[in-house]
Parts: structure tokens; sequence; C-alpha cells
């Protein structure tokens, strides 16, 4: 076996009492293609960020064709060879994809547009030059990205959840392109936690499970379920199955809904119409994007629109209602970002229970309730397993998946009738994913209309009784969860059907 | 290296040590200045830090002074920590200060004990309704509450003028640009006899427990905090902006034109043109060295208030320019800022020879003048 | 001289200093900063520069020497802001202050003293014109001043530090994660935009009006902040703005001397009171764009 490309002996990286990377270990050769396979908060991230220069390690020694070295900036990074494909990506909105390219590679605008089309037609991702960046889909931004990448010439690329943001129909193109790569001697460093793609794809697998490495394995000799128990540790949790019930009136609804988004950047909804009643969990499937975040804020109040009866909540025209008046009309509501939006990052915990939860006895005339407050904070964090030192803990100290489970169970501890939540186990570990998808069906048993926007497609399968798929602002028809198949939705989320 | 790593909960034992530090600082970098500039720096010290309170009498004055600066400041802490930045308090004191003139100088000599409580509430109507206009620009323009209180305050400066070369020119005033002297009825208490501290400081401290209670004990204030810190979360919560522009402006003018108001009560006597001594510029510095916290706006308030009456005497004994005091509080508040990433930080040793010195604490939308444009660090103090 | 004729020969140079501190403003709001101090970095601008030329006669040393003092001034505001993550408005108010002491400190000996300002360069035959020949009538920097508008355009359109400069202010931890040092960019945009805040101060105390006077640039500082909002953020628009300001202060001295009967803290009122004005129109039509 030649000697490896790159390769990490005992790295760790400490982040506060958190030890983000244990003593890892890792190889990637050229001419492979290398999984790192982990759950959310497993140090998949910071791995990356240590190879591509973002931050440093503690301790342990990187090596790049066997030599030691340091990379102290990601400009250094890149130098060495390495290209990275951001999750969220590294791109420029009010910039063209040439601009973009022309930040990180040398060279006169017009012989740049020349060499994208060039290396996009060798790798099979086609873009074109002079679009502005807002205008392209994800899926296109993400070829961009790509590209941009390939034209330095890296000899490692790392991905970050690339598939995370396709339609499942775009997956086998883009592995198709990875696959070209490889035998074309790269190496590849493949981030995820989907063990279906990584079988697929990958040659070799490290596992990685709470910032330490637990195996090394070839993951097309293991079977998913091998797979799932090495990464978290044990059995997968079971899959909640909602056992039909019959629903009962509609508690939210919009009659078509048209909404020209006034940011340039945005998108814009046509003609959206859907209800939710109570007992069923209605989902929106859909690559973000696509008008996701512009719907929750109609549905959520947040912008309210010039029509009373376009929105109907609580059998009353809520169109015009701001966000207050709908949370006592029973609206909860759970935003995809928690930080900034669903919580204060500069408050404790009791002040941002105090956020949403200020008409349910925590104030008297007006003054508040600290006492209250606290003894309410408390049970959020006890009943939802927030990891946190304490209630006076401020939101912006804890991890993405605390933030989303002390959000969410603020919410839910508001005993609402109706509830809107975006990305629902977004950052969050294998279990606790589960017990949150278990409240939300438990919820609906209780009587409440739920409504999911989702990603994640076996998410929605999973809890969804209804859903429909959002795509360029446009909503699909009803598709009932038992009668469709992902492929049926993933036809919706290209809108191809 | 070092670099910098955010504290689980800002660290209540630096935001006692900030102000502090920060005027350790100061004072050193003033003393070498002041030498630089060939002034006697021990005799420049000894006047700024200790003269002030040598005296009762001169403790006094340091009360005096202190009253106005405590109640505008307590007003704009408010705004400060809604994001609403009302700079112009200067313009709204002069407003208050010409309001609560208008009845002695137009009103001919009018006793009884209803004038003067006639008169705060004019100062206060004057700063409220100049207040407003921002309040208004911004509301319903979108219009930035920071350029447009400023520009209020340069303009009230010359309304100031206009009225004492002209209207409201005292007769018999040799030509001096200062309007009559008012009668007893409306003068103000003096609260220490023999001083001239009056109940404006009364009413500051008075303002200063109403600040803590709005902000520590009602909802409207949380909500405030909310929308400062957070704007996307106030929007998530059903936190209304309009209300909070309006509630900041509105205290802030509030609280400024009574502070107006007290001045040409007190010390003055009459509208004089050194009404606009720049109290509303040294409030923001007070606001902001007091950590925008009631209870540490009253302690800065007589700091500052200090820091001009030891200037006062270190011209006298150390032939200091005028200046010397503004440049002072400029120090102390640059230095404060700097010492406050203490609060919300700790300062951790980094492994390695390189580093990145600061990044941004969160991405997101930034605070230009609601351009298009993103900015970096938002938050602070 | 006509007012008319009056007013073309001074409108360069009356807005020459609102124009280089609001194009060195513009340069770092792009980057995404906000810098509130340009009122104290033009006065200590000015100080300095006044008092280098009072000492040494040389305008080369008092137009530098302004540049330099207050881009110093507006490295404590970078050092504020990206290394104690300080609040820009709270950091930008402070630079203020602290420039504004400086100027006066610097200044309190030279209060009401003068030194004498620059000659002005004629283009032949076109300076002879009635009415507008003043116009061609200017001193260097106001020459100086028309291709160096042009080269800042052409540098932020059109060249990749434009495209920078651009990026860094559209999305931060993107430029990072493509390798560009963020701190330092912001910072050299900070620093050049103090750097013309002083020019521009320096340029009012020894040129257009050649005297010192504690609080002689006037609110001009903050002008020039609105300046960059109405001019949203383009080279063109803000070098339109500032001489529409400039028409303006001239506008009303000259109305002035002409003997209008109008108070004269009507017409010092007038920048500010149309600054207003000029903020609630355009931020308006921008909201409903």
């Amino acid at each position: 076996m030649p000697a490896p490309l790159l390769s990490l002996h005992g790295v760790t990286k400490r982040y506060g009492p958190v030890l983000a990377n244990d003593a890892v270990d890792l190889d990637v050769a050229a001419g492979s293609i290398h999984a790192v396979l982990g759950e959310n908060g497993a140090g998949k991230s910071t791995l990356m960020k240590l190879i591509a220069g973002v931050e440093r390690p503690d301790a342990g020694r990187i090596e790049w064709d066997g030599a030691p070295v340091a990379p102290s900036s990601p400009a250094q990074a890149q130098r060495m060879g390495v290209g990275i494909v951001f999750q969220h990506f590294a791109l420029f909105e009010t910039l063209s994809v040439v601009q973009n390219v022309a930040l990180v590679i040398p060279g006169r605008q017009a012989d740049l547009a020349r060499r994208i089309r060039d290396t996009g037609d060798r790798f099979g991702l086609p873009v074109n030059p002079d679009a502005m960046v807002h205008r392209l889909s994800v899926g296109e931004r993400q070829r961009v990205e790509i590209i941009r990448c390939l034209m330095l010439d890296p000899r490692l690329l790392i991905l970050d959840e690339p598939t995370s943001v396709l339609p499942p129909q775009a997956i086998p193109p883009l592995f198709d392109t990875l696959r070209g790569m490889r035998d074309r001697g790269m190496a590849l460093l493949f981030i995820s936690h989907k063990l279906g793609e990584i079988r697929d794809l990958c040659d070799t697998a490290t596992i990685l499970r709470g910032g330490r490495v637990v195996d090394r394995v070839d993951p097309r000799d293991r079977t998913p379920t091998e797979l799932a128990q090495a990464m978290i540790g044990r059995d997968m949790p079971p899959r909640v199955r909602a056992v039909p019930r019959m629903p009962g009136t509609v508690r939210l609804s919009l009659e078509g809904v048209t909404w020209d988004n006034p940011d340039p950047f945005g998108t814009s909804l046509s003609d959206v119409s859907l209800g939710v009643r109570s007992g069923e969990v209605v989902g929106i499937a859909g690559i973000s994007g696509n008008g996701q975040a512009e719907m929750a804020a109609i549905l959520s109040g947040e912008v309210t629109l010039d029509r009373a009866d376009a929105v109907t909540l609580m059998g009353r025209p809520a169109g015009r209602t701001g966000a207050a008046d709908r949370r006592r009309a029973g609206l909860a509501f759970v935003p995809e970002d928690r930080l900034g939006r669903g919580a204060v990052p500069d408050m404790s915990l009791s002040d941002n229970t105090l956020l949403t939860a200020h008409g349910h006895g925590l104030t008297w005339r007006g003054f508040l309730r600290h006492a209250r407050e606290r003894a309410m904070t408390s049970a959020i964090i006890a009943n939802n397993d927030v990891r946190t030192p304490s209630a006076a803990t401020e939101a912006g100290a804890l991890s993405g998946g605390n933030l989303q489970k002390f959000v969410m169970g603020r919410e839910i501890a508001l005993a609402p009738d109706v509830l809107v939540v975006a990305q629902p186990t977004w950052g969050v570990d294998v279990a606790a994913a589960a017990a949150i998808r278990a409240r939300l069906i438990a919820l609906r048993d209780a009587g409440c209309a739920v409504l999911v926007i989702s990603e994640e497609i076996e998410e929605l399968f999973e809890i969804c009784d209804r859903m429909h798929v959002l795509h360029h602002g446009r909503l699909s028809p009803s598709l009932t969860t038992a009668d469709v198949t992902p492929t049926d939705v993933g036809r919706h989320m290209i809108g191809a059907a | 290296m070092v670099r910098l790593m955010r504290r689980d909960r800002a660290s209540r034992s630096a935001m006692v040590a900030a102000p502090l530090l920060a005027l350790g600082a100061a004072v050193l970098v003033s003393l070498i200045l002041f030498a630089a500039l060939g002034k006697p720096a021990g005799v420049a010290l000894h006047a700024l830090l200790i003269r002030p309170f040598a005296s009762w009498y001169s403790f006094s004055e340091v009360l005096l002074k202190a009253a106005p600066l405590m109640l505008i400041a307590q007003g704009l802490a408010i705004g400060f920590r809604a994001n609403v930045f009302n700079i112009g308090a200067e313009g709204q004191f002069v407003m208050g200060a010409v309001a609560a003139s208008a009845l002695p100088v137009l009103g001919g000599d009018p006793s009884g004990p209803w004038v003067m409580p006639l008169m705060l509430g004019a100062g206060m109507a004057g700063g409220l309704a100049w207040a407003g206009l921002a309040a208004f620009a911004r509301d319903r323009f979108g219009a930035s509450e920071i350029l447009v209180t400023l520009m209020q305050s340069l303009i009230a400066v010359q309304v100031l003028n206009y009225l004492l070369l002209g209207p409201w020119k005292d007769p018999r005033g040799f030509n001096f640009p200062v309007s009559v002297m008012f009668p007893d009825a409306a003068l103000l208490p003096i609260l220490l006899p023999g001083t001239r501290t009056n109940v404006l400081l009364v009413f500051a401290l008075l303002a200063s427990v109403l600040a803590w209670v709005l902000m520590r004990h009602r909802l409207t204030g949380f909500q405030l905090l909310v929308g400062g810190l957070a704007p996307g979360a106030a929007r998530y919560a059903g936190i209304a902006p309009r209300r909070a522009v309006w509630l900041s402006l509105g205290l802030g003018g509030l609280a400024a034109g009574l502070a107006g108001a007290g001045e040409v009560m007190g010390p003055l006597g009459q509208l004089q043109r050194s009404v606009a001594a720049g109290y509303g510029y040294a409030a923001i510095v007070v606001a902001y060295v007091g950590g925008l916290n009631p209870l540490g706006i009253v302690v800065a308030a007589v700091a500052i208030s200090a820091v001009y009456i030891g200037g006062d005497a270190a011209t006298v004994s150390a032939g200091l320019p005028v200046p010397a005091v503004e440049v002072f509080q400029g120090l102390l508040l640059a230095f404060y800022l700097v010492a406050f990433v203490l609060v919300r930080y700790r300062i951790a040793r980094m492994p390695g020879p390189a580093t990145r010195a600061a990044t941004p604490r969160r991405g997101g939308r930034p605070r230009t003048f609601d351009g298009p444009v993103p900015s970096a660090a938002d938050g602070g103090p | 001289m006509t007012i008319l004729a009056f007013v073309f020969a001074g409108i360069l140079a009356a807005s020459l200093p609102l124009l280089l501190a609001a194009l060195g403003e513009m340069v770092v709001e792009k980057t995404g900063l906000l810098n509130l101090g340009i009122e104290g970095m033009m006065a200590l601008g000015a100080a300095v520069g006044f008092v280098a030329v009072y000492l040494t006669g040389s305008h080369v040393l008092g137009l530098a020497g302004g540049a330099l003092a207050a881009a110093l001034l507006s490295l404590a505001f970078a050092g504020m802001v990206l290394g104690a993550r300080a609040n820009q408005v709270a950091a930008g108010l402070a630079v203020g202050v602290l420039g504004l002491g400086l100027s006066a400190l610097f200044g309190a000996s030279y209060e009401s003293f003068t030194v004498s300002g620059l000659p002005k360069l004629a283009v032949p035959a076109l300076s002879d014109l009635p009415v507008l020949g003043g116009l061609f009538r200017q001193d260097v920097l106001v020459w100086a001043a028309i291709p160096g508008v042009v080269v800042l355009w052409w540098v932020l359109e059109r060249t990749k530090a434009g495209l920078v400069i651009r990026a860094v202010g559209e999305n931060a931890d993107a430029a990072r994660a493509i390798g560009y040092d963020v701190v330092l960019i912001r910072a050299g945009a900070v620093a050049f935009g103090g750097a013309m805040a002083g020019l521009g101060g320096a340029y009012a105390s020894t040129v257009l009006t050649p005297l010192w006077a504690e609080g002689m640039i006037a609110g001009r500082g903050w002008i020039a902040l609105a300046l960059v909002v109405f001019g949203t953020w383009r080279t063109g628009r803000v070098t339109l703005g500032a001489l529409l300001f400039g028409t303006l202060v001239l506008g009303g001295l000259a109305a002035q001397a002409a003997g209008a009967r109008v108070p004269s803290q009507l017409l010092a009122s007038l920048p500010y009171l149309v600054t207003i004005v000029m903020l609630c129109i355009l931020s308006a039509g921008r909201r409903r764009a």
C-alpha cells in the first residue's frame, strides 16, 4: 500500500470543557474515497476544520506526503493542495459565478469563465459562469463550489455532508463525478452520517463517536445496522411508527397565499394553500431555499399579509395578525435558526424561556416573576435532556443540538393547539432526534395540529400523516404518506412531477 | 498567542473590573499626554482625582453636575440596550431648557407654586417633542435615528442662538445673549444648604430606580433588551420594533428635557448659550462606562462629573487646557470598550505561532444605517 | 462677482472635505463596518494639519500629517471593534469624542490663527468664461480629486481588490473560509477611511478656510456619514451628493452676502435640515423598494 497523502496522528482539539477531537488517527490515500462517519456532535466538523487550517490542534501532528505540516490558515491549506466543499457554501450571493471564482483563482475573468466551462464539462458539472449566484439553485451552487475547488487542482477534496442539499435524483450523478475524481488519483474525504451513501461510494470509513475514532472499516463489507451501531455505540432507537388516527377540525390553513418577497435574494410564494387539522402531522418536504423560510415566517406571523383570510388560525382569519397575537391564539413555532431567532444568544436560558412563555403565568401585571421563570426553565431542561451547567447559562454557550432541544422543549411546554416546526432534529444526535420525533407524535395524539418543515425525507416519512413538497415557492398537492415513496416526493422536489 | 473564548455567562466581577481598569488606563495615558504637553502631570492628577472630593463644597458641585448627567444617561441607556441610538440628547436637553424658559421669558414675572411644575413639565415636553421627531422619522420613513438626532442637536443650538440673539434677549441685558433672570418661583429648591446642589439630584436618583425597575422587573424592559440583543428573536416573539423606537427615544427625550429644565432653573437661573455645554454628549460616555446599568450609571455620573470639576481645577492649578477633560472622557470610553471584552470572553492561551486574532462573534445581519452592507461584531456592551 | 459666479467658483472646494470623508467611510462600510467617528477624525486631521502648516509652512506636510493622525485614530476604532469585539456604535462615538478633544487640545494655542492657502491653478481660456470661469480656477487638491474619484471607482468596481472588499462585506465567514484575512482587510479599510477623513479635515483648515477655530468641522463628519447613505454605497452617487451639499452651503453664504432677510441661524441649520429631509425621503424610498 502506498504512503498516505494525509495522515493525522493523535490529533486533539478541546473547546472549553468539551473534547471535540480526542487523539484522532486518520490516513487518507490518494485515489480513494475515505468516509468520516459519525452522528451530530461526534467531532466530524472539528476534524475538517483542523485539516483545512481553520482551527489548530491542541496536540498531535498532521503529515502531508509524509512530512509534518501545521496549516495555520485556510489559505495555507489551500496552497498545500486541500480543497473544501462547505456544507454551507462559501459563496457570495451578490457576485456572479466567475467573480466568486476570481476571489480564489488568479486570472482574467474572461479566461476564468472559459476554464469554468472546461472544468464543468470534464467533471459533468455544468454551470453558467456569468449567472449571479443568488439566482442559482442549491444544487447549482454546490457545483460552483466544487468547480472552484477543482480549479485549484487539489490533491485532497473534502466534502462536508454534500448530499444534504440535494434531491434524491441528483445524488447518483454527484457520486459519478466524485468517482471520476478518484480515478484521476485524487483523494476524497467524504463527511456524512448517511450510511447508505457511504456504503455506496466509499472504500474506507473512519467512524467517530464522542470525538474518538471507534472503528476503521471497509463500509462495503458491513451492513447498515453494523455501521449504525458503531456510529452511535448501541442499537438504533426503534423508529416511531405513528398509528393512523382520525384527524379533527382544521386549525391552521393557508388559502391561496401569493407573496412577493421584497428581498431580491429571497423566494416568492405563489398560490400556496394547505390545511392542518387537529390530530395530524403534516410535512413540508423540499430543499431549503425553495420558500421554506418565507412560508414559516408567514405562518408564524413574523411576516403579515394584506389579506386577513389568507391565513386561518383556530377558525379565525389571522393573515394580518402579528406573531404575539398568534401565539396568544394557541400557536407555537420552532424556527430553523435557533441562535438569534428562536433564542437570544446573550441571554440566560431562563430569560429565553420568558421570550415566548411570558403569557403562561410568568408575569403579574407586567412585572416579571423570576422564580417561576427559573422553575419552568429547570423543568424544560430536565424534560428534554438539555445538557447545560444551569438555567443561568447563556443560550449562546450551548451546543447547537442542546439549544435545539431547549427551544423545542420550550415550545412544546406551551401546550400549543398548533405547532409549526422547521428542521426539528437539525444538529441533534440520533437518540435525541428519536425522542423529539416521539414527542411530536405524542402532541399529535393529544390533539395538536403539527406542521413539520424538514429537509430530511426519511424523517417526514416517519412522522407525517400527509405531506406537501415546496419547490420554487409553489406547493405540491397533498400526498398521503402511506401511498407514496421517497422517489415520488423527490420528483416533486425537482419540479418533475 | 492568545485568543478569546466565550464565557458561559457574563462575568460579574469583570463588569466591576472593566470600568476600573479603564479608569486606570485613561489616567495613565492622560498623564503621559499632559507631560508631553509640558504640563505638570502630578499637579494635574491631584486636581483631577483628589480635589473634587477634597472639600464639602467641591463635592456638592460634583453632585450638582452629576444630576443632569445621571438623568440623561439613564434615559439614553434604555435606548442603547434596545439598539436605538439616540446620540442627540444634547439637542433634547437644549430644547428642554428652551421650553422651560418660555414661561418666565414670555409670561412676565410669574409667581406661585404652579410655576415650577409647569416649567419642569414644559422642559420634559420640549425634550420629548424634539426626540419624538426623530422617532417619527425612524418609524415612518426608516431614517437612521443616529444621524437625525445628531443633526437635530446642531439645529437646537442654532434655535437657542436665534432666540438669545433675537426675540428672547433680555432688553436690559447690555446686549448680552442671555434671557431675563428667572424669578424665585422658577428656581429649583436647594437640597443641601450652603451649596448649589438642588432637587434635580432627587429626580435623577428616582429616575435611576425607575430605570432599574423597568429593565430588571418589567416585561416591557425585557422586551426592549431582546430587541437590542437579537432583533430576529424579537420578531420571532412578536415584539414590535416600533414600540422600542418610540419608547427609547421618548424616555430619552423626557429625561434630557427634564435635565435641561433643571439646568436653567438651577445653576444658570436664566437661559444662556452655555446651557449647550455638552452634557448630552458626556451622558453617552456616562451611559456606556456605567455598563448601561442603572446602578453603574449612578456611579459613573458622579465619576465623570468629578472629572469636570477636577478639570476646572486643573486648568487653574496645572494650566491644563479646557479640552483636556474631553480627551480624558474619550480615553475612558475607549479603554472601557476594550476592557469590556473580559465580561463576555476569557483570554485563553493558544498553542502554536499564528492565530486568527478576532473573529466576529457571530455572522448574522449587521447594523449599518439600514444599508445592504453586512457588518462584523455587534453586541458588546 | 455675481452670486452664480461665486457659487461656481467655490462649489468644488467646498464639497471636497465632505467628499473625501464620505468616500473613505463608504469603503469602510463596504467591508461591513460602520465608523461613526468621522467628525472626530476630521477635526483631528484639521488641527494637526493646521499646526503642521503653521509651523513648517508646508502644505504637503500638513495634509499628510492630518491624514496620518486621523488614520492612527481610526486604528483605535479598528482595535476596539476587531480586537476587543466592542459595539461599533459605541466605539465610533469614542473615537469621535477623542478626536474632537484631541483637536481642541492641540489647537488650543492656535485659536483664530491663520495660514496662507494654496494657489489656484487655472485652465487657460476656460477660466476666462463669464459666470462659469471660476469653475476652472481651482487648487491642486481639487484638480487631483477628479482623477482620484475615477480611480477609486475603478478600483472598487473593476479590480480584484474591489471584489474582495465586497466579498468581505457581504459574508465575512465565507471570505475567511476561502482564505482571506478578514480582520486585516477591515483594518486596512478603516485606516483608509481615517486617512481620507483626516485629509478632508486638513484641507478644510489649511486650504478651504485657512484658519483654525475649535469646532470648525461643524457637523461635516456627520453629514459625510449621511452622504454614504444617500449615495447607496456607490462612488458616483456619493460624489454627486457631496457636490449638492457643497452647493447648498455655498448658496447659503451667497444668499447671506446678498443680504437676504433670513436669520443667519436658519442658513446655518440648512445643511442639517436638508440632511434630515433627505434621510427621510431616501430611507422611505429604499424601504418601499
